[in-house]
């Protein structure tokens, strides 16, 4: 397999409405952002592969047809991904197994949701044939989640709080994101609604327009990009919606993709050797939940990093200094941010949220009821 | 006309006929009579309610035989929804809820007739139907509390 590397990295500014921008003007202000980066043009591309969640989102079927002259894609390969939420990392992967595969020397890949054309609520809401009209969208697929894990985990009740306080004063640091609170505290958070019990208003993520774009290059095609991130592993699962005995709290897929990614980057201490992560976190709970999933803590006691302070950004691990997705959700886009900004850490380009001498950084993403997760290590040193 | 066209409202709608296939027709046949049954994995010998046309863990196609399931069950984890959105038809607050029932290996989702503070994990629950029965599982009005102990924990903790 050959060497891929990060070599531009660029964001949209998030908003609840980009009114400024179509779907086109959104995704080409993250290409040309990412290719400013790297110090390319359009012309350097040799194929450009594009992400979102469900069309539902924005009321357009198979966007990705009339963006492709927005991406420079005319005359050139073009294709869409499509994992629910964990597409924006799935987009990252397959654009990188073109680079991996000698297939192409530059890819650009791009990823994006324009939320506040449509109503998230309503797109993840559909009447099932058959069955009474119960779903109330992710939150309330995903709380009674969150409640198993509470009582299986006997996580005190404050977890979810401190997650949600932590990653809005980090966004505080990041000129991308979204949600701004300078006045979060543990009592607003408490006193915020209960929208879907036990997940308040202010334990979930917003709603945004945004997209973020990277492009991706074979070791002899770094142009002038002296800092690339280099992948270091990257690693796809899947799992059914249903089945007998399903642990959703603990997925095995997320386990199983966990386990083969440091096994594809020699990874054998995840906690002690992984000096940061982007994770994806849309309900703060989620947090511990995948602390465990992931490996970084033993089951049940994922909790415990978030108390101690460890996944804080003085912590030994810190988890999402971007603000996260509790900070800037534009769906499709989310877990693509989640592995630009893991690539931004190794690359020293966080700026005032950079974990200093982050040297291997993990992007993760997870989607449809916890099924689909995407995964990549990327490095400051070249493997 | 002056100032920037920045919005402009364009409705979607869609209408699907979606055919219940087989397996699940006899299902929804039974759902109308106010029947409910599952069928056995032959691999894992798990039980799904609804049935499947195979079992999403070995693949096999589920045993045709009907098994009978009870109308009572135990409720794993749910959530108490307050959240209103575009299209929604349920009054709030309302309890969705994951309902084990007994006899079924996997729990499937409904709801809990009762007072969302006495909603518990492992709270003991019935169907009731409704009076319009039809192949739906929208028959079965809600699930209401049947006044037993709780389930212990350890008796559902390998279904969340």
């Amino acid at each position: 397999m050959n060497r891929c590397a990060v070599i531009g990295i660029g964001q949209t500014r998030h908003a609840a409405k980009r009114d400024d921008v179509s779907l086109a003007g959104l995704v080409r202000e993250a290409a040309l952002r990412a290719l400013a980066d790297a110090g390319l043009g359009f012309s350097d591309i040799d194929a450009v592969v594009i992400g979102k969640a469900p069309d539902t989102f924005e009321g357009v079927m198979m966007p990705e047809l009339y963006l492709a002259d927005a991406l420079g894609a005319v005359g050139k390969p073009m294709m869409r991904v499509h994992t629910a939420g964990s597409v924006g990392g799935s987009t990252a992967i397959v654009a990188a197994h073109l680079v991996q595969a000698g297939v192409h020397k530059r890819v650009l890949t791009v990823a994006f949701e324009k939320q506040s054309e449509s109503e998230a609520m309503w797109a993840l809401s559909p009447k099932f044939p058959f069955q009474p009209p119960l779903l109330a969208g992710a939150g309330g697929y995903f709380a009674p989640l969150v409640r198993s894990y509470i009582r299986r985990s006997g996580a005190p009740p404050e977890v979810g709080i401190k997650v949600s306080v932590k990653d809005r004063k980090n966004a505080l640091k990041n000129p991308y994101a979204h949600l701004l609170l300078p006045d979060i505290s543990d009592e607003v958070v408490e006193k915020s609604p209960m929208l879907w019990d036990p997940i308040r208003y202010l334990e979930t993520c917003p709603s945004s327009d945004g997209a973020a774009a990277m492009v991706l290059a074979a070791e002899d095609s770094l142009g002038g990009v002296t800092n690339p991130a280099w992948v270091l592993a990257s690693e796809v699962r899947s799992e059914p919606t249903m089945f007998a005995g399903r642990d959703q709290v603990n997925p095995r897929a997320g386990r199983d993709c966990a386990k083969a990614l440091y096994a594809g980057a020699g990874i054998t201490e995840p906690r002690r050797q992984i000096d940061v992560a982007e994770v994806y976190v849309p309900f703060s709970w989620f947090e511990p939940m995948w602390m465990e999933n992931l490996g970084f803590a033993p089951e049940n006691e994922g909790w415990r990093l978030t108390l101690d302070g460890a996944t804080s950004m003085t912590g030994d691990l810190p988890i999402n200094p971007s603000g996260g997705v509790l900070s800037t959700n534009p769906i499709g886009a989310s877990g693509m941010i989640r592995f630009a900004e893991a690539a931004m850490q190794v690359r020293g380009t966080a700026g005032a949220h950079q974990v200093d001498g982050a040297k291997i950084a993990m992007g993760h993403a997870y989607g449809g009821a916890s099924q689909f997760f995407a995964m990549w290590l990327v490095g400051r040193d070249k493997p | 006309m002056s100032g920037p066209v920045t919005r402009f409202k364009s409705p979607v709608r869609f209408v699907f006929d979606v055919p219940a296939g087989p397996t699940v027709s006899r299902f929804l046949a039974a759902v109308a009579e106010g029947r409910l049954f599952g069928q056995r994995c032959p691999t894992c010998a798990k039980v799904y309610v609804p049935p499947k046309v195979a079992c999403p863990r070995c693949g096999d196609p589920l045993s045709p035989e009907q098994l009978p399931v009870k109308e009572t069950g135990t409720v794993t984890s749910f959530c108490v929804v307050n959240v209103p959105y575009e299209g929604q038809t349920m009054k709030l607050p309302y309890v969705y809820a994951s309902i084990l029932l007994d006899g079924a290996d996997i729990p499937f989702p409904h709801l809990v007739d009762a007072e969302p503070a006495d909603v518990r994990m492992g709270l003991r629950v019935r169907a009731t139907w409704s009076d319009a029965l039809g192949p739906t599982l929208e028959s079965i009005r809600a699930f209401v509390p049947t006044g037993e102990p709780d389930a212990p924990f350890d008796a559902y903790k390998e279904h969340l």
